[in-house]
């Protein structure tokens, strides 16, 4: 089976994705709603969106990141851009989104053809502080000096009094898709179980796939086979002959232009643009993502995403009362021993347990989950057919 | 004029903060080639060091008064600390006062311990691991690190002042010729910038004249080399680490009665202090300290009303728009080394 | 926990079909519900919103304990505090409606980005009526506007910029916290009083919404008296080291310095300040004396002895004499061994406030809430009597002026109140132009689906 111009494992591979991305909204609801453990239930539109959206921006990042080794601080600028244009869009125009979209993706291609160009001319730490820079100085100026054009601390938002020139009557008074609301879902109670099935996260979860796919056929290009060798020896290509700086420019644009989508995204499924996403913690966000899923797989950075945002938004949601709750069986002074252990980790110290999971998957899978997830297969396999390992063993280290 | 002068004196100030802590990071960079991003962290600990100290001094017991009431309406329950109770409330209440300058004593060994475990424990098995990982278990380290202190110590700072013998401002101008009271300048920042000075000079002399010194700027140049000739440069490096964890741990003490400690210190530092390292050259310890009080100058500059009602916003983006001249005009920064962390 | 009664309707309408192993996809639903979330089984859940890390942690955590205080006296556990107190008296301790009250807690970070995730997490999965909490104007105007698209309410936390309820007010958020228009009405006379007419203030201003609008309110408040605004300068927020900042201002010819900053930032830059020399020195033969409008217990905890004499304005303190504030620091002390800061006391109210709204409405739903709240007088919730105005959601009550205390005996008692500000003088127009003028709206009310 052979589609689109993809061999017949990535194929597979992409139906997969494809399958497992669609039925999202059943997969995180794994718990029927009146368990105690609905807690984890992460299958709620909103998190559902943040998914696919940060999925699509860690993919971005891992074309330039994973394939040539540069390691940009500064993407969260073209996610910040990305917002903004969208919500300006909105309140010249109207709530549809696909101008918006439009204009996210131009205006943060022109933004990573500028701070690109300028960056790209040093390599190594020397680049990643100057995307840091650049990603820096958008956020202060955003922050404070710009706030008649980003509406500052309070984030840009749709008034009233705003123009919206396409506006109808019966306009949608929220982001649509041609009339699809965002906001809406269809909800399917079955075995106390509660699936719900929202536009937003449809809309968001198909550009997702586009976006992987063209990702998947940017890896399988020469062109992403040139960003590798970039990765690997820059200073030979130099040697042959080959300007490399093109390439890199077009994967930095490239990428920027999916941190714009995935900004662009941001807005459409909550219209509101804050300064805050363009901060360097964010561009720090993606890095984290992409490394933690592994860096340079296909997988790796979808993974990562949902990884993190699945820690900020469940596990800092854990208070005291869901711990008394758990641990309620137990004896009092069990019980209060093991709710006192759990304040280090969970409700308001859920960065600690982050910062040591950076530390554990760092330590002990340096190729990311992605390399666990191998791991763990290969051990299967090894005990299926007996030692017939020659070709299985674990990717070495993609980062850097 | 004196407007400028008391800028160049803001800007040592801050300089002196930010020449310290890039100091031990270029340290570490040189010598280990491990980028770091743990170190403001050490340096949030060495100003909870402080904190702790001044905690310690003051643990007190109970006393009822009876004549006042809590806000409940309850006797009031005075606190008096031990120290008082044994040394005297006079030597007492001097030991509290004098608790920052104090906690340098207490800061230089715990911190030589912390760089220490950090050093055997986490970093040297991430010295053949490419930057990106170290930027990563050394960027989850410091966020386990600020959790822990928030945990303990809570969110809002902590005021923990300057002894009272430092209180006040001298007159700075007077010694240039200025007249009396044009140029005042507090006690303690100029106590600030003397240490850094001095703790700088220590660096560097130790660097210099000492073999082990010797051996790590050899190190630095060429450790495959150095490690030829049969000298255990690991040991050294270690060693060198836990100086740079002490340096970043006594800058934090010492700035505390300049700004009131709170956990994410560590974090706000840590990209300037990444910017100052490259603009001063990666490895390059004159450099560090060179960009570091030119930022810091720069960045006082900048802050002058009347330059900033002629480019709106630049106090906010100077640092940047400097690294990034710098940068693109002179790539290995103010003194590193050609092809130094390029690859 | 998390028992939201969306889901437990979920459950009472499978129960018929369970054991039927696979059930057809029977009942797909969009908005079969009067108004969002609307709760249908025995309890009822709110959403407490507020910072679990970053900087604004501590005050968060302050705001925490006052909600869960209110939902144990609201569900008729402990000594009931304000309840008692409360003019009016439809709560009786038996939850809200008939139904227990119940909440979920979210972490802001005090970012406008998380607050709104974390908001719509508590909305979308744990089926909240309400949104209290907050600590900072971002966040709440953020907050606010995505509970208003939501359509259940926002009780606001603290947030003290004009614009929550000027230009960004919302039909379906509610203030209960002073405002920086409030501030500079406040402190001005008491200004007048002990600094005079003739005086010259230099401003330092965090650069963002809440700081302008702060520096606008105080600026036209003192000029009223005749004061001269010498100068205003934007300080970068988190800036930590203000010296740069400072070090202009004794020679500008400026014998006050006002900081119109918060947190962090206001500790810094007044301990800067101190440190410089500003408190002692004298300029136009005056003493120079600096004014923070703003304060909070923890800012002033922070600034320990450098807030000695310095004025500001709170919008409640535990001090205050009247039953209602003694009824909840009795209350809160008992339970957490400290007394309450002004952002637990106005989430605390908040929450009553909503609670007896639903009761008096008859009815959880979002635009009858609402209209019980709109120009809903009451008093005992230590305030004093106390407005909740129709036209802009803001409530209307005495403002606190504030002096650093000069000898403490204790750690809660930094800040000494000095003028109860009566509420006639903090009072405006509804389109007043620092609120937005005649262009802000609150729109209409929302239900949601």
């Amino acid at each position: 089976m052979k589609m689109l111009g993809l061999s017949k494992k990535d194929t597979t591979f992409l139906l997969i994705v494809i399958a497992l991305t669609l039925l999202t909204p059943i997969l995180l609801q794994p718990f029927p709603a009146s368990s105690t453990l609905a807690q984890f239930n992460a299958g709620y539109p909103d998190l559902m969106q943040r998914f696919a959206i940060f999925g699509i921006f860690a993919i971005g990042f891992n074309i330039l990141f994973g394939l040539t080794g540069y390691l940009s601080f500064g993407h969260a600028a073209f996610l910040g851009v990305g917002s903004y244009s969208v919500v300006w869009m909105y309140k010249l125009l109207g709530y549809n989104v696909v101008p918006g979209l439009i204009l996210a993706i131009i205006v943060s291609a022109l933004f990573a053809l500028l701070i690109g160009f300028v960056s790209l001319r040093r390599s190594g730490i020397y680049f990643s502080i100057l995307t840091l820079a650049f990603a820096q100085m958008c956020y202060n100026l955003a922050y404070s000096v710009l706030t008649p054009l980003t509406n500052g601390e309070t984030g840009l938002q749709v008034y009233t009094n705003d123009a919206q020139v396409l506006m109808g009557e019966n306009s949608p008074t929220s982001p649509h898709f041609f009339g699809i609301v965002m906001n809406e879902s269809a909800t399917w109670n079955v075995g106390g179980w509660q699936f719900v099935f929202n536009n937003g996260y449809y809309f968001t979860a198909i550009i997702a796939i586009l976006v992987f796919y063209l990702s998947l056929r940017i890896f399988r290009s020469p062109f992403g086979l040139m960003l590798r060798a970039i990765k690997t020896n820059q200073t030979r290509l130099n040697y042959t002959g080959i300007n490399t700086r093109p390439y890199t420019l077009a994967a930095f644009v490239i990428s920027g232009m999916y941190a714009g989508l995935a900004g662009g995204l941001m807005a459409s499924m909550d219209p509101l643009a804050g300064a805050e996403r363009m901060q360097w913690t964010a561009s720090g966000e993606v890095v984290l993502m992409v490394i933690l899923g592994g860096a340079g797989t296909l997988m790796g950075p979808i993974l990562g995403a949902g990884f993190i945002k699945y820690f900020e938004n469940i596990f800092s949601k854990i208070n005291d009362q869901v711990l008394h709750g758990w641990f309620a069986f137990l004896p009092d002074g069990l019980e209060n021993f093991l709710i006192g252990v759990s304040h280090f980790f969970v409700g308001k110290s859920w960065h600690l347990t982050l910062g040591l999971l950076f530390m554990l998957v760092v330590i002990f899978l340096p190729g990311g989950l992605v390399e666990g997830g191998q791991r763990i297969a290969n051990a299967f396999r090894k005990r299926k057919s007996g030692g017939d390992d020659a070709e299985t063993e674990a990717q070495p280290s993609a980062a850097e | 004029m004196d407007a400028i002068i008391l800028q160049i004196l803001n800007g040592l100030d801050k300089g002196s903060a930010y020449a310290l802590i890039a100091l031990g990071l270029t340290l570490i960079f040189g010598t280990l080639g491990v980028v770091n991003f743990a170190h403001g962290a050490l340096f949030m600990i060495g100003a909870f060091v402080a904190v702790t100290l001044q905690r310690i001094l003051s643990l007190s017991y109970e006393q009822i008064d009876p004549e006042k009431t809590d806000f409940l309406g309850n006797p009031l329950k005075v606190q008096v600390p031990y120290v008082d109770s044994w040394f005297g409330a006079d030597v007492g209440a001097w030991l509290i006062d004098w608790s920052v300058p104090i906690a340098i004593v207490m800061a230089i060994p715990v911190m030589l311990l912390v760089g220490f475990i950090m050093e055997r424990g986490l970093i040297k098995h991430f010295y053949k691991r490419p930057h990106a990982d170290q930027i990563l278990v050394t960027f989850g380290l410091a966020i386990v690190l600020q959790e822990l202190v928030k945990y303990f110590f809570g969110a809002n700072p902590i005021q923990t002042g300057a002894p009272d013998a430092f209180a006040g401002s001298m007159d700075f101008g007077s010694l240039l010729g200025f007249p009396p009271n044009s140029i005042m300048y507090p006690y303690w920042r100029l106590v600030y910038f003397l240490f850094a000075a001095i703790v700088i000079g220590g660096v560097f002399a130790f660097l210099q004249f000492t073999t082990f010194g010797m051996v790590v700027r050899a190190g630095m140049a060429d450790r495959e080399t150095v490690g030829l000739l049969g000298i255990n440069i690991d040991k050294r490096f270690t060693l060198m680490f836990g100086l740079a964890a002490a340096v970043a741990g006594v800058a934090g003490v010492m700035y505390t009665p300049i700004l009131a400690p709170n956990y994410h210190m560590g974090m706000d530092f840590l990209v300037l202090s990444f910017v100052v390292v490259v603009v001063g050259g990666m490895g390059s310890l004159p450099g560090a300290v060179a960009a570091g009080f030119l930022l810091g100058i720069l960045q006082s500059f900048a802050s002058m009303n009347e330059i900033k009602s002629l480019i709106p916003g630049i106090d906010q983006v100077i640092i940047y728009l400097v690294a990034i001249i710098i940068l693109l005009t002179r790539p290995r920064g103010l003194m590193g080394r050609a092809g130094v962390m390029e690859e | 926990m998390s028992k939201s009664n969306f889901t437990r309707r979920g459950l009472l309408k499978t129960g018929a079909v369970t054991g039927a192993g696979l059930a057809l996809p029977t009942i797909f639903t969009s908005g079969a519900a009067a108004f969002t979330n609307e709760p249908t089984g025995d309890t009822v859940t709110f959403g407490f919103n507020v910072p679990q890390t970053g900087p604004y942690a501590d005050e968060g955590l302050d705001e925490l304990r006052a909600q869960e205080l209110a939902i144990e006296h609201l569900n008729g556990m402990g000594d009931g505090g304000m309840l008692n107190t409360f003019s009016s008296k439809v709560l009786d301790g038996t939850g809200v409606l008939g139904k227990k009250a119940a909440f979920v807690t979210g972490d802001t970070q005090t970012k406008s980005d998380a607050a709104r995730a974390s908001a719509k997490s508590m909305i979308e999965k744990d089926g909240v009526v309400m949104i209290n909490g907050g600590s900072s104007s971002g966040v709440a105007v953020a907050v606010q506007g995505l509970c208003q698209e939501a359509g259940i309410i926002f009780m606001a936390g603290l947030t003290h910029s004009n614009d929550t309820t000027g230009k960004d007010r919302k039909a379906n958020g509610f203030r209960h916290f002073f405002n920086a228009y409030m501030s500079g009405a406040a402190l001005a006379p008491v200004l007048k009083n002990a600094y005079g007419t003739d005086r010259r203030a230099y401003h330092l201003t965090a650069d963002y919404t809440w700081g302008w609008t702060q520096q606008e309110s105080i600026q036209s408040a003192t000029e009223a008296l005749g004061w001269e605004t010498v100068n205003n300068v934007m300080t970068p927020v988190g800036a930590g080291d203000f010296s740069s900042y400072i070090t202009p201002v004794l020679n500008s010819g400026a014998d006050v310095l006002i900081l119109n900053h918060y947190g962090g930032d206001m500790i810094n830059s007044l301990t800067q300040a101190v440190q410089f020399g500003l408190r002692d020195a004298e300029a136009n033969g005056k003493n120079f004396e600096i004014v923070v409008p703003l304060y909070s217990e923890l800012m002033a905890a922070g600034a320990g002895e450098n807030i000695k004499g310095v004025y500001g304005s709170m919008n409640w303190n535990w001090q205050l004499q009247d039953e209602g504030t003694q009824a909840f620091v009795k209350s809160f002390g008992e339970k957490y061994g400290r007394p309450p800061s002004n952002s637990a006391h106005t989430c605390y109210v908040q929450t009553l406030l909503y609670a007896d709204a639903v009761t008096r409405a008859g009815s959880f739903a979002p635009c009858a809430v609402a209209e019980a709240l709109e120009g809903f007088e009451f008093d005992g919730l230590g305030n004093g009597p106390t407005l909740y105005r129709a036209e802009d959601h803001q409530c209307f009550k005495d403002v606190l002026v504030m002096k650093g205390a000069e000898n403490p005996t204790t750690e809660y008692d930094t800040l000494e109140i000095v003028e109860q500000t009566p509420v006639d003088q903090v009072m405006y127009e509804p389109n007043h132009p620092m609120f937005g003028g005649d262009e802000a709206s609150l729109g209409s009310c929302n239900d949601g689906a």
